[in-house]
């Protein structure tokens, strides 16, 4: 199909041409990583706080709306059952979001002088996603909660 | 000076649990966002919350840039003795802001 002077046919240019532009559109795909956290990089957010421990469901109370409007500002409500006592006592309560720019959320350290384990503040969520809650207790133990948020508005995206 | 705004019971009973809040007033700018011309805005949040009674410290957290701006935080704590609950607030930039109020405990 090469002709005397050297130069490819129309087949083979197309051929190639074709070729290199996947490879382009390949390399692009793995090169571009989302500005966002993924249910991995979470884990590895949770695993940096909870070490090799095993975090087991229950205790915690993780109260989300499960229909967001407007992603900017979410009302988040954490409660653990706990005594509140000296040798029984909750000593951290963290939160993660899997598809925010960023797993953590908020890390609050408390002690039995907190007389009931629990606190209230507001977050942003950029997507629809998970958000998990993990208390510490004083015993060293791992508890948590998870709820499912729908969102409409995400936060992070607009101009200001 | 920042704008907070905290609430603390003004009177309670020896041990009894009362709850705190508090609200401040900060962009929380997450450092994700651009500006129409594309230039990245550089993250501005508090990174840090204490709550201390009469100088010791009873609660404490770290923000991310997941907490919405003008951060609100409510918390819970024993009323153990009079005095004065103070909540302090740390971010970037150089930012502090502190807030006290005096509680009665009888």
């Amino acid at each position: 199909m090469i002709d005397a002077s050297g130069s490819p046919s129309r087949r083979e240019f197309l051929l190639a041409a074709g070729g290199a532009a996947a490879g382009v559109a390949l390399a692009s795909v793995v090169v571009v990583r989302p500005a966002r956290a993924t249910p991995a990089t979470m884990q590895e957010a949770i695993d940096k706080v909870v070490g090799t421990a095993r975090v087991s469901p229950g205790r915690v109370k993780l109260e989300l709306p499960p229909l967001v409007e407007n992603g900017n500002t979410v009302p988040l409500v954490v409660r653990v059952e706990s005594p509140m006592t000296e040798t029984d006592h909750v000593r951290a309560i963290h939160v993660f979001a899997e598809k925010n720019p960023q797993p953590n959320v908020v890390s609050v350290f408390l002690g039995p002088r907190a007389g009931r384990a629990g606190v209230s503040t507001r977050m942003r969520l950029a997507d629809t996603q998970t958000v998990i809650a993990i208390a510490e207790l004083s015993d060293g133990s791992f508890w948590s909660d998870r709820a499912d948020v729908v969102v409409t508005l995400a936060a992070c995206l607009e101009e200001p | 000076m920042a704008s907070a705004l905290i609430r603390v019971p003004e009177r309670a009973r020896r041990g009894e649990v009362v709850e705190i809040r508090a609200l401040i007033g900060h962009p929380m700018e997450t450092g994700y966002r651009r500006t129409q011309q594309g230039e990245r805005i550089p993250r501005d949040i508090i990174r840090l919350f204490t709550c201390t009674y009469n100088g010791t410290e009873v609660f404490r957290a770290e923000l991310h840039p997941a907490i919405a701006a003008n951060p609100f935080i409510a918390f819970w704590t024993v009323a153990t003795e009079s005095g004065t609950i103070a909540l302090h607030w740390t971010g970037d930039n150089g930012f502090t802001a502190t807030e006290s109020a005096a509680i009665v405990v009888e």
